[in-house]
């Protein structure tokens, strides 16, 4: 088995109104030192073991369904699980 | 003139884009359910707002993966015309018929008014009956409205006139106020706000009904021959 761990974020050059909100109200908490908030998406997911690129099934993923690559950047972990 | 309003599980606008076309229009209309694959006795495919597979992972994400889009790529192969209406203009988006994605609305909230548009171009098969900057009344209800696309397919819109709406007011920080887009060769439009609940003035504007009217005389000239 696998377990994969996928983050999305928006790209840096589009601006992220949620991210703003929410260091909007960290600022009300007074939490000055917060200069930039960016919100984002995880995602898990668990793979049977096969044949072929895990790798490369996990980017096609990414594309094809879990990120807008127009606007959102990934990245992903993957980690193999050994049931017991 | 046949049109087809693609139902997904989730949309909530089908009704009222039905009853624009049958009852306002006066042509004929089907319901198409997204696992239907047939589309081919259509002119005209409408695909409505609403929120298609609850809207999970990101708006109109999931609903491209749906069969009926695989007739409605053979349908734009066609030129057939293709109307998507806030998700179905989402829709659009994430099937890479349109160009450019859709964020939440820049103040983080839901808009549910009725809002001024201009009309960017009036050369289009949905747009014809317009004049150029003509301003209209159409109402919006939408939390992800705000149009993103980066500087370079903006160039590209504007250079191809693909540009048909613009909001008046920016009401939810639309790249330059973009409430609706056509494709390059001006057979798919997504936009926005309804022009489907803008079709009598009981509904507070009947601007909305020459947008479908346009659809039809376009057709009307490509297909019926006149005696």
């Amino acid at each position: 088995m696998y377990n994969v761990k996928v983050f999305i974020t928006l790209k840096e050059s589009v601006l992220d109104p949620q991210g703003a909100a929410v260091k909007d109200s960290l600022h009300r908490l007074t939490y000055n030192t917060v200069e930039d908030v960016r919100v984002g998406k995880y995602i898990e997911l668990t793979l049977k073991k096969e044949d072929g690129d895990i790798d490369q099934q996990v980017r096609e993923m990414c594309e094809k369904l879990l990120a807008n690559t127009v606007i959102e950047d990934y990245t992903y972990e993957i980690e193999e699980v050994i049931p017991q | 003139m046949k049109f087809a309003v693609v139902v997904f599980p989730g949309s909530n606008c089908d009704i009222d884009m039905y009853h624009a076309i049958k009852d306002e229009l006066g042509e004929e209309v089907e319901y198409v359910w997204h696992d239907d694959k047939e589309l081919k006795q259509f002119d005209g495919i409408l695909i409505p707002g609403g929120f298609s597979y609850g809207d999970y992972l990101r708006s109109g994400s999931i609903a491209r993966f749906s069969n009926v889009m695989e007739s409605i790529y053979e349908a734009n192969q066609a030129d057939k015309p293709i109307l998507g209406v806030c998700n179905g203009f989402q829709i659009l988006l994430e099937a890479g018929l349109l160009p450019g994605a859709m964020q939440r609305n820049e103040k983080l909230k839901f808009i549910c008014k009725q809002v001024e548009l201009e009309v960017a171009n009036n050369e289009t098969m949905f747009t014809s009956l317009y004049e150029k900057g003509e301003k209209i009344t159409i109402p919006v209800a939408h939390g992800e409205g705000n149009y993103y696309c980066d500087e370079a397919t903006y160039a590209k819109l504007a250079e191809n006139n693909q540009i048909a709406f613009t909001y008046t007011t920016n009401i939810n920080g639309s790249r330059h106020g973009i409430a609706g887009i056509t494709n390059e060769r001006g057979n798919v439009l997504g936009m926005m706000p309804h022009p489907e609940r803008a079709v009598d003035e009981l509904l507070g504007s009947a601007d909305g009904l020459k947008l479908f009217q346009s659809i039809v005389k376009s057709w009307r000239e490509a297909h019926v021959v006149s005696s």
